[in-house]
C-alpha cells in the first residue's frame, strides 16, 4: 500500500509519542504503584451493617498519622457525614454501598471512586491542607442524588 | 451535455427518509430536554408540575445519544449503499423496513415508560436501579431492529460482490459494512445484559442481578457505540467532502485501512469507562487502556488525509505559501463548512478523550461534568455538525429538491451558532469539571459547600450556551423541514469522491472479512475472558431492584 512520505513521518511521530506515553502510564502504574482504585474485596450488600469494619463506620487510628476511614454509602447519605481528620494524616478510605451504585468524590482532591453494591472500594490519600472538604455522590442514584453529601474537616 | 446524476433509487430514498424523519424528531424533543437541563442547573429555574430533572435527563440521553444517532446513521448508510452499489433488492428493502419499524416501535415504547416516570434510570440504565420492563424491552427492540437493517446491508453488499468478482467495492459501501459489523459485534454485549439479566429481573422472573457483570457488558457496548457514531461522520469526510470541494480523495486504501483499525480497536476497550471500579484488577484495566489508545493511529491517519485533501485541492487551484490553500476552500458552502467546523472541534475533543482514558488521569475527571463537556464536543459537535452538513445534500437528493441560497446562508449561520453555543456550554463544563462539579446532577450547593459555590458561574455559562444551542436546533429544523417539503424541485447531487490514485491491490485484501472479524473476536477474547470469568466466579450476592426516583 502506498503511503506518502509526509504521512510516514507524521505517523512515526504520532506512534512514537504514543509509545512514550503508554510507557510513562505503565511505569507509573506498575512500578510506582499509581493504580486506579480497584479493590477486589466483596461483601454482602444486605449485611453491610453487621460486617466489619462497616458495622462501626468512621475514622480509626492505625498508627502514627495513619488512619482508616470507613464509610457506608446508601441512598441518599454517607455515614458518618461529619468527619474530623488531623492535618497531614494519611487516610485509607474504604467505602461500600447498601443499595445502588454511587460515586465517592471529594472535589479539589484526587479522591474519586465508584461505590458498588457487593464490593468494597478503597484508596489512600493524605490531607495536607487544613479546611473544609465536601464529599459528594457523582454517580446518579435516584431522586435525591444531588442532595447526597458529607463534610470532612481537616484540623491542625 | 451533462451526464445525468447518479441517484439513490426512489424506493430506497423513502426508506432512508423515514429514518431521517425519526432522527430529526428526536433532535427536536431531545434538544428541548437539553435546554431545560441547562436552565435547571443554572439554579435560576425550576421545572414546573413536579417534573423530575432526571426524567428530562433520561429523555435527553436516550433521544439524542441512542435514537437520533442510530436512526440517522442507518438511514444515511442505506442511502450510501444504494447510491454506490445500486438499488436494494426488494428483499433487502423489505428487511430494511422491518428493521425501521422494530426500531421505531421500540423507541416509542421506551419513550412512553421514560415520560411516564417509570424509567428515570438515564440512558446507561445501571442496575440495580430498576426501570419498568417495558423500557428494557423497547431498547431491545431498537437493537434488534438495527441488526435486521444491518443484515439487509450485508446481503446487499454480498450480492454486489458476487456480481463484481475481483473488484474492489465502492468505498462508502465498504465503510457502511465495516460500521455495521462493529455495531453488531458490540451490541451483543448490551443485548446480553438487557435480555438475559435486566428483562427477567424487571419482570420478577429472577430476584437478583450481577451488577458488575451488567455494567461490564454495558461498557463492552458503550465505547464502540461512540465509534458507531463517529465512523459515518468519517465516511462523509473521506468519501464525500473531497467531491464537495472539487478535489480528490487522498488515498482510498488508507481510508479503508483506517476503518479496519477502528473496527479492531474500538471494542476491547470498555474498561477505560470503569477505571475507578472495584472488582476489576488494575492489570486488565491497563491492558484495555493500551488497546484504547490504538485508535489514535487511525485518528492521526484521518487527520492527515483530510488536511492533505484540502491542501492538494488548494494548491491545484494555484494557492502558494504555507497556508495559501486555506483561502481556496469553499467557505460559503454549508456542505463543506459545517463538517469542517466539526473537524476543528475534534482536535480538543480527541485530546480530552486521551485524558479521560488515561489510567491515572481519569481519577481527576471521572463522573465530573468535564466528561459531559467532552462528549458534547465529540458526538454533539463533530458528529452532529457533519450529519447536518450531510443533510444539506442528502435530504434534497432524496426528496428531489434543491437547497436555495437563502437556506445555505442559514446553514452557515446555524453552524456558527452551534460553534459559539458549544464553546460556551462545553467549555464551561470542562472548567467546572476540573473543579470537581459532578455530571448528571440537578442543581445543588451541597449544603453551601465552598467548592460547590465556585461552580455556579460556570453553570450559568452552561445555560447561556445551552440556550444558544437551542436556537441552533430551531435553525436546523427550519432548514431540514424546508429541504424536505418546501425547497424548489430539482436535482441535487449525492457527492461521491474519486481517489487521487487508481485502486491498489491492497484494497482487495482489506475486504477479507473472515480475517478481520477473526481478529476482532481474538482481541475481545484476550481483553475480556479472564476478567469476566473473575467477575462471575468471585461475584458477591446479587442485588435486588431499586426504584429510587
Amino acid at each position: 500500500m502506498h503511503i506518502h512520505k509526509y504521512e510516514k513521518i507524521w505517523l512515526a511521530f504520532g506512534i512514537g509519542c504514543l509509545i512514550v506515553f503508554l510507557t510513562v502510564v505503565g511505569v507509573s502504574a506498575f512500578a510506582a504503584g499509581q493504580q486506579p482504585p480497584s479493590c477486589l474485596t466483596t461483601i454482602d450488600p444486605e449485611k453491610v451493617d453487621s460486617t466489619p469494619p462497616f458495622d462501626h463506620p468512621g475514622l480509626v487510628k492505625k498508627g502514627d498519622k495513619e488512619y482508616e476511614l470507613n464509610i457506608v454509602v446508601a441512598a441518599f447519605s454517607f455515614t458518618p457525614n461529619a468527619i474530623e481528620i488531623p492535618k497531614g494524616a494519611k487516610v485509607t478510605i474504604n467505602v461500600t454501598s447498601k443499595d445502588v451504585i454511587h460515586g465517592f468524590e471529594i472535589p479539589g482532591t484526587n479522591v474519586n471512586m465508584m461505590v458498588e453494591p457487593g464490593y468494597v472500594n478503597s484508596l489512600t490519600t493524605t490531607f495536607d491542607k487544613p479546611g473544609e472538604y465536601t464529599i459528594l455522590c457523582n454517580e446518579y442514584c435516584g431522586a435525591g442524588h444531588h442532595m447526597m453529601t458529607a463534610r470532612i474537616k481537616v484540623v491542625e | 451535455m451533462a451526464q445525468p446524476l447518479e441517484k439513490v433509487d426512489r424506493r430506497d430514498a423513502k426508506l432512508a427518509l423515514a429514518h431521517l424523519f425519526v432522527a430529526f424528531t428526536a433532535l427536536a424533543l431531545g434538544g428541548f430536554a437539553g435546554l431545560l437541563q441547562t436552565l435547571v442547573r443554572s439554579g435560576k429555574f425550576e421545572l414546573p408540575a413536579g417534573i423530575s430533572y432526571y426524567t428530562i435527563l433520561t429523555t435527553h440521553g436516550v433521544l439524542l445519544g441512542l435514537v437520533l444517532t442510530t436512526f440517522f446513521i442507518i438511514g444515511f448508510q442505506f442511502a450510501a449503499v444504494s447510491r454506490t452499489t445500486g438499488a436494494l433488492s426488494d428483499g433487502s428493502r423489505r428487511t430494511g423496513w422491518v428493521g425501521f419499524w422494530l426500531m421505531t416501535i421500540g423507541t416509542a415504547m421506551s419513550a412512553f415508560f421514560i415520560l411516564t416516570g417509570k424509567a428515570s434510570v438515564l440512558y446507561t440504565f445501571y442496575a440495580p436501579l430498576q426501570a419498568h420492563a417495558g423500557f428494557y424491552i423497547g431498547l431491545a427492540l431498537v437493537v434488534v431492529g438495527s441488526w435486521v437493517s444491518g443484515f439487509a446491508m450485508f446481503a446487499h453488499y454480498a450480492r454486489w460482490r458476487k456480481t463484481h468478482r475481483g473488484q474492489v467495492s465502492p468505498l462508502l459501501a465498504f465503510m457502511s459494512v465495516t460500521n455495521m459489523v462493529l455495531w453488531l459485534v458490540c451490541t451483543l454485549g448490551v443485548a446480553a445484559t438487557v435480555v438475559f439479566q435486566l428483562i427477567p429481573w424487571s419482570l420478577g422472573l429472577t430476584d437478583r442481578v450481577n451488577v458488575l457483570l451488567s455494567r461490564t457488558l454495558f461498557w463492552y457496548f458503550g465505547h464502540p457505540l461512540v465509534y458507531f457514531w463517529l465512523l459515518p461522520a468519517y465516511m462523509v469526510w473521506y468519501a464525500v467532502i473531497p467531491k464537495v470541494i472539487g478535489g480528490k480523495m487522498f488515498s482510498d486504501s488508507l481510508a479503508r485501512l483506517a476503518f479496519i483499525l477502528f473496527l479492531l480497536f474500538s471494542i476491547p476497550v470498555g474498561f477505560h469507562h470503569q477505571l475507578l471500579e472495584p472488582g476489576i484488577s488494575p492489570f486488565w484495566k491497563y491492558v484495555q487502556v493500551v488497546l484504547t489508545f490504538m485508535v489514535i493511529i487511525p485518528s492521526l491517519m484521518t487527520a492527515f488525509a483530510m488536511f492533505a485533501t484540502f491542501e492538494s485541492y488548494g494548491r491545484s487551484q494555484g494557492a502558494t505559501g504555507l497556508f495559501g490553500w486555506l483561502r481556496k476552500l469553499p467557505w460559503s458552502d454549508a456542505r463543506f463548512f459545517a463538517p469542517f467546523v466539526g473537524m476543528l472541534f475534534f482536535i480538543p475533543a480527541g485530546t480530552g478523550g486521551i485524558i479521560n482514558a488515561s489510567h491515572q488521569l481519569n481519577q481527576v475527571v471521572h463522573n465530573t461534568i468535564w466528561v459531559t463537556g467532552h462528549f458534547h464536543l465529540t458526538v454533539a459537535t463533530t458528529v452532529v455538525l457533519t450529519f447536518f452538513g450531510a443533510s444539506y445534500w442528502l435530504i434534497p437528493h432524496l426528496t428531489g429538491r434543491v437547497m436555495t441560497k437563502a437556506m445555505n446562508r442559514l446553514a452557515i449561520i446555524q453552524t456558527i451558532v452551534w460553534a459559539v453555543g458549544m464553546t460556551f456550554m462545553s467549555g464551561s463544563m470542562h472548567f467546572a469539571g476540573l473543579l470537581g462539579a459532578p455530571r448528571r446532577s440537578a442543581f445543588s450547593t451541597y449544603g453551601n459547600s465552598p467548592q460547590a459555590l465556585e461552580w455556579i458561574p460556570y453553570q450559568i455559562a452552561q445555560a447561556v450556551g445551552g440556550t444558544i444551542l437551542f436556537i441552533g436546533i430551531i435553525l436546523i429544523l427550519v432548514i431540514v423541514i424546508n429541504l424536505a417539503f418546501f425547497a424548489p424541485k430539482g436535482e441535487t447531487e449525492f457527492p461521491v469522491a474519486e481517489a487521487a490514485a487508481p485502486y491498489e491491490r491492497a484494497a482487495l485484501a482489506l475486504e477479507n472479512w473472515k480475517l478481520w472479524i477473526g481478529l476482532v473476536v481474538a482481541l475481545i477474547l484476550i481483553a475480556y475472558t479472564v476478567p469476566i470469568i473473575d467477575i462471575i466466579q468471585n461475584a458477591p450476592p446479587g442485588s435486588k431492584g431499586y426504584k429510587l426516583w
